[in-house]
């Protein structure tokens, strides 16, 4: 690729024109708000630090179209891309298994978030996750149904009813919280969630606690959770050792239980891709960053519903 | 590649400054005998959810709207900055903040919270999604303007050092920030000292403000874990607080705080901050305070050994 090294266009004046320039956000989702200068939140039972595991279950379509973009993890060689669509399948067939023994083992509840497509694939991973008393999170229909501005508000809501009509039959469960495949949004997404019943999101990661969103029928809450420190960031996208991922979730934590003692309640999420983690050379690190985060006290090992059931109370 | 293969309008060389070796200039002496002129520049953003497209860059990875990586930068407004305040507060160093001037009028509190610490502003734009690149002078002139305007009125600060928007430009850019009476600008880095800038009118001077310490090229670009950051910081001074003893150097920390008030990359950078600022020989300074000592004693004995830089064939 050659540089462009020729003379740029001309800008239009209105490029100096800044309409949403104001006080707060250049939009109406939310509020501008300060973390420090919020009330404090107090967890059950005096805890100081919510741990909220989430592992995604996602199906990348061999045929995947990629609109308007790839998300990460997508197909990458020309079809068919058998390498790729089985080493992401690992995740739902073996990794998840690591990641169960290695919460049951301290007894912490995990919120998973799936892909509909799953639910519908693998209708005994879901009784899996049902008898560990995990919660389920919809994720989307697949990771190849990504939500975005190109998308009419009709699709999409079908979209969403769909993919909340199959999790919620599957897992008999209420299905409160949405992660959006690759956290792609389009304008209307919080509106549609909100109006589908949907209590909570987790596709903003401006924050470190729930807030609320503003949307045209009830209020949806953002519920934190970061992807600069999930799985496939660290290991797979910045090629740091297990080791390296181990310590970084041990850094976090560190800080957030160091806050709690003056700031008042935080969460600990901890956002897993089962064919990243899952794999036998990968597993120990988390082993040894829930070993280190349950090793001390005021430790509420919960889920995103639990969190959002306590919290929402507090939130003024 | 000849002339004639090359766009018009265009130059080899930007020609902002001579030609002046690391081993045979003026020795900088900083006040106080430190070795090191040491700033922390927190890059404090707005960026917006769906600006106007200018032609040569996109605002976004993603189609608007980009839920993920606009949030991302919120995260440092909303909870990152806070975080990083209370380290600097605990190392005693003041920041001098590459601001997006909207964010006087968008979040207040933040330019409140560094005014209360006695930072520095300079500024880094209007916003971090509106780019020179295409303004014609006039334009150009309008946006130094604002920010000249805008850091006075909420600050009360005058107007001294430019970080261009998301470091984009136009060839007039050093021209006008430098006649419109700034004096230093962080947008070259070719020294590990302050260097005089040619322009056309004023005194405008170079500050060292290194990509490679910046937060945004370390972990967005080369990917590196926090801990291995804290490394790179310490490697960085202890040379430059070596090199200081024979001439004084600068060295800069470039943050954001999206990056850098992360929870997970919080203790490796206190731990690099609390040994580069517990050093006996080094100035904890501003970038408006290194400038100006350095515009009035090395400005023009830099300038006069400079050394003219041949033609390239």
């Amino acid at each position: 690729m050659s540089a462009n090294v020729s003379a740029p266009k001309p800008l239009p004046d209105d490029y100096l024109e800044y309409p949403l320039r104001r006080y707060g956000m250049d939009h109406e989702r939310y509020a501008w708000s300060m973390l420090p200068q919020r009330k404090q939140v107090a967890w059950p039972k005096q805890a100081r630090v919510a741990l909220w595991v989430v592992p995604a279950l996602e199906w990348f379509p061999l045929n995947m179209a990629g609109v308007p973009f790839k998300p990460p993890g997508a197909m990458q060689t020309a079809y068919p891309d058998f390498r790729h669509y089985t080493l992401r399948d690992y995740g739902n067939r073996v990794g998840i298994y690591r990641i169960m023994k290695a919460l049951q083992r301290h007894g912490i509840p995990a919120t998973v978030a799936v892909n509909a497509a799953v639910a519908v694939r693998y209708p005994s991973l879901i009784d899996q996750c049902n008898k560990l008393g995990w919660e389920i999170m919809a994720n989307g229909l697949d990771m190849d149904h990504l939500h975005h501005g190109g998308l009419s508000a009709e699709e999409e809501k079908k979209w969403v009813d769909q993919t909340l009509s199959i999790l919620r039959k599957a897992s008999g469960q209420a299905v409160r919280g949405w992660l959006s495949p690759a956290k792609s949004e389009s304008f209307n997404t919080p509106d549609i969630l909100a109006q589908a019943g949907l209590d909570y999101v987790c596709d903003w990661v401006n924050d470190d606690m729930p807030y609320p969103m503003h949307t045209s029928s009830k209020n949806l809450v953002a519920m934190p959770h970061p992807v600069d420190i999930d799985d496939y960031t660290i290991l797979v996208n910045n090629h740091h050792t297990e080791n390296d991922f181990r310590d970084q979730l041990i850094d976090h934590f560190d800080v957030l239980y160091k806050e709690s003692a003056t700031e008042g309640g935080r969460i600990m999420p901890i956002s897993l891709h089962p064919w990243v983690i899952g794999q036998p050379y990968r597993i120990k690190a988390l082993e040894e960053a829930l070993a280190h985060i349950m090793s001390h006290s005021g430790i509420w090992a919960a889920t995103g519903s639990q969190i959002l059931d306590a919290w929402q109370p507090q939130a003024t | 590649m000849t002339g004639a293969a090359r766009a018009p309008a265009t130059k080899r060389d930007p020609g902002f400054y001579d030609y002046l070796p690391y081993n045979d200039r003026p020795a900088i002496r900083w006040p106080n005998g430190a070795r090191v002129a040491f700033w922390v520049a927190p890059n404090v953003e707005f960026y917006e959810l769906n600006p106007p497209r200018n032609p040569a860059r996109a605002p976004w990875a993603r189609p608007a709207p980009d839920v993920l990586n606009y949030s991302y930068r919120d995260y440092g407004n909303r909870t990152g900055f806070w975080r990083m305040l209370d380290v600097m507060k605990r190392c005693n160093m003041r920041g001098s903040v590459s601001l997006n001037v909207a964010m006087c009028d968008h979040h207040p509190e933040v330019i409140k919270a560094c005014a209360d610490e006695g930072w520095e502003f300079y500024s880094h734009g209007t916003y971090n999604t509106r780019y020179l690149m295409g303004m014609n002078e006039a334009q150009e002139r309008q946006v130094i303007q604002d920010s000249i305007d805008t850091i006075y009125k909420h600050t009360g600060q005058k107007l001294d050092g430019w970080l261009a928007p998301a470091l984009t430009y136009t060839p007039n850019t050093m021209d006008l920030v430098a006649d419109m009476g700034l004096t230093y600008v962080c947008d070259l880095f070719h020294d590990d000292q302050p260097g005089p800038v040619k322009v056309k009118k004023g005194m405008l001077t170079s500050m060292p403000y290194s990509l490679e310490m910046n937060d945004t090229i370390v972990y967005n670009v080369n990917l590196v874990s926090p801990r291995r950051y804290g490394d790179i910081l310490k490697r960085q001074f202890d040379r430059l607080y070596e090199e200081g003893e024979h001439s004084g150097t600068v060295m800069c920390i470039p943050l954001h705080p999206y990056l850098i008030g992360q929870p997970y990359r919080l203790a490796a950078f206190e731990e690099a901050l609390s040994y580069i600022t517990g050093h006996e020989k080094v100035w904890l300074a501003t970038g408006r305070e290194i400038a100006h000592y350095y515009n009035e004693h090395y400005h023009a004995a830099f300038t006069a050994a400079g050394q003219s830089v041949g033609e390239a064939p």
